[in-house]
This record gives structure tokens, C-alpha cells and sequence, in this order.
């Protein structure tokens, strides 16, 4: 009878070991690449057939074929880069989200800089010419203290002196 | 100075943006030009180079395995291709449009289409015939000339006749 314990403690001990792998074997399964990790690379992309929308949010079959290429590819180990560089070879630049830094692209990235700092150098400029009633006034001022006439030197004082006494005589 | 180089700058911007807005408004390479030169690499690894076939007409179809319109002309297509190849006059060249490549080939085996066809290595003949959409079929005469654009499918075999007939003898 004691036996027989025994052998059903074995079973159950056994069986609490196999039902202590199923969720063992199930993380393995999920060890692959997952969807963050496949809309991480497809939101730097875009699809031409549906323009302007990123791959991760675009519901077409050729967009879900394209997130399944790249589940494929993260899973044989692929970098991003190296996956972004399948896609311009296969279907050219404007995949990319960020075009390129070359030929005609270059126009995309000069552009705002050069609205950026001509909108700067006017603002700057419009600041200068504005100022405000009571800036004007202190810059008045300041322009009368400057013109302030000098002292007289002993010298000058000396001969205005000497030409009025000349002129009372005469 | 500062004057002309701030209106300067805002033509030239206006300038880029024309051209932009001019190409996006653009439609198809049309009927009467010259069918842009294009080299296409067939799934098998075969180099079709369009100017090869001057003297021939040419029927470039574009396509891919997910287009669901593609789908009715397709046989169609094959069976237009059957019907001229002991003439050897007319030659058909698929390109698959954006695309991955199993399930292109899938395709071409669902429909048991046998005349080559490759893929748009980055997009670039679609680009140079500026295709909107598939299916879109460019009919090239033997001069090299576009002759029929046909925007979305064809309804039957007779109706891609008929768009080739005319052009042989």
C-alpha cells in the first residue's frame, strides 16, 4: 500500500514537471522577432503603393508582405540597416522615411535650414529697427549729453576777452 | 544686394516647388512618345533590354502578386502571348511592380504565365513610364513608339488583340 503511495507521488511529480515546461516551451517559441521589434524598423519606411503612409500602419497585403520580409530577416539576424539597404535595392529611395543625404534629397534638408536662419536674420533685423517710445527717448537724451558744448579753455576765454576790449576801444 | 538674394532664394524655392508639384501632376508616359529604354531582370536571371527589340512590338504589362484587378487579365495576357509567339514579331515583358519575390512567382505559377517577367529593381522603369497604379500595359510599336496605354485590366483576349493587331501586318 506504501508502494503504491509512493509510485502516485513519482506520477505527480512527473506530471508537475511536464506541466512546468509548457510555458518554458512557449517563451521559446515567442523568442523570435517581435511585432515592436518589426515596427521598429518598418515605421522608418515607407510603402510606394500607399503614399505617405508608414509601413507600420499600413493595412495593404503588399504592407503586410513587407512587415513579414522583415519579421524574416530580423529572425536570420539582419540589422536594421542592413534591411533598409534590401528595400532601397529592391524598390529605391523613397522607401525611406529620411531620404539619403545626396543629389536632388539635399534640397529637403537646405531647404528648412535656410528658411531657419533667413527667418532668424529678418527677425533680427526687424528687432533693431523697432523700438519702443521710451528706448527713443533715453536716445535722445543721450544724443543731447553728447552734444553738450565743452568748457571754454583759459586760452579761448582770454582772447574773446582781448578782441571785446579791441572792439570797445575802437 | 540683400534684396535681390531674398527674392533670389524665394524663386528658387518656388522654382523646386513647380517642378515638384509639375512631376507629381504628370500622368503617363502618353501615346505617340518614345518608350523610355528600360533593362528588366527576369526572375530566372535573364536580361531583357527593351531597345534590343526595335522592330518588334513590345507589350510591357506592369503587375504585382498583391493587385487583385491584376488578377482577371492575366490569364488573358498569356493566352495574347501563346497566340503571337510563332509569329515572332511580339514580344511580352512583365514587370513585376513592389512586390516580394515567392509570392510573384506563386503568382506566375497560378496563372501559367511562361513569357519573362522580373522584378522593378527600385522602382525604376515604373518610375521612367510613370505608372500610377496596377495593372497598367504600355503597347510599343516596332519603332519604339507607345501606341496604346492600357490603365487597368484588360477585359478579355480580344481586346488585347485588338490593341496589337493594328500594328502588325
Amino acid at each position: 500500500m506504501i508502494q503504491k503511495s509512493k509510485r502516485t507521488h513519482w506520477w505527480v511529480i512527473a506530471l508537475v514537471l511536464l506541466i512546468s515546461l509548457i510555458p518554458f516551451s512557449a517563451f521559446a517559441q515567442g523568442s523570435g522577432p517581435t511585432d515592436d521589434d518589426v515596427n521598429e524598423v518598418a515605421r522608418q519606411l515607407y510603402c510606394p503603393v500607399c503614399e505617405n503612409i508608414p509601413l507600420d500602419t499600413c493595412g495593404t497585403t503588399a504592407c503586410e508582405q513587407w512587415r513579414g520580409i522583415i519579421r524574416d530577416k530580423l529572425a536570420e539576424g539582419w540589422t536594421t540597416d542592413e534591411i533598409k539597404t534590401y528595400f532601397v535595392n529592391q524598390y529605391g529611395d523613397r522607401v525611406l522615411a529620411e531620404p539619403p543625404m545626396r543629389g536632388f534629397n539635399w534640397v529637403v534638408y537646405l531647404v528648412p535650414v535656410v528658411i531657419f536662419v533667413g527667418g532668424g536674420f529678418l527677425f533680427y533685423r526687424g528687432f533693431q529697427q523697432w523700438r519702443s517710445p521710451d528706448q527713443n527717448r533715453k536716445d535722445r537724451k543721450k544724443e543731447k549729453v553728447k552734444s553738450k558744448p565743452s568748457k571754454p579753455s583759459e586760452n579761448d576765454i582770454s582772447r574773446v576777452e582781448k578782441e571785446l576790449r579791441k572792439r570797445s576801444q575802437g | 544686394m540683400k534684396k535681390i538674394l531674398l527674392w533670389g532664394g524665394l524663386g528658387l524655392l518656388l522654382v523646386f516647388l513647380s517642378i515638384g508639384l509639375y512631376r507629381s501632376q504628370q500622368g503617363q508616359v502618353g501615346i505617340g512618345e518614345t518608350a523610355p529604354d528600360f533593362e528588366l531582370i527576369s526572375f530566372s536571371g535573364e536580361i531583357y533590354q527593351l531597345s534590343d527589340y526595335q522592330g518588334s512590338v513590345v507589350v510591357v504589362n506592369f503587375w504585382a502578386s498583391w493587385c487583385e484587378s491584376c488578377k482577371p487579365e492575366a490569364k488573358d495576357l498569356e493566352l495574347a502571348y501563346q497566340f503571337y509567339l510563332n509569329r515572332g514579331d511580339v514580344i511580352f515583358l512583365g514587370v513585376d511592380y513592389v512586390d516580394i519575390e515567392p509570392e510573384a512567382l506563386a503568382y506566375l505559377e497560378e496563372f501559367g504565365i511562361t513569357y519573362p517577367n522580373g522584378p522593378d529593381l527600385r522602382t525604376e522603369i515604373s518610375q521612367a513610364y510613370r505608372v500610377r497604379g496596377v495593372p497598367e500595359t504600355f503597347i510599343i510599336d516596332q519603332n519604339g513608339i507607345i501606341s496604346h496605354v492600357q490603365i487597368g485590366p484588360y477585359s478579355s483576349l480580344e481586346h488585347i488583340k485588338s490593341t496589337i493587331d493594328p500594328l502588325l501586318d
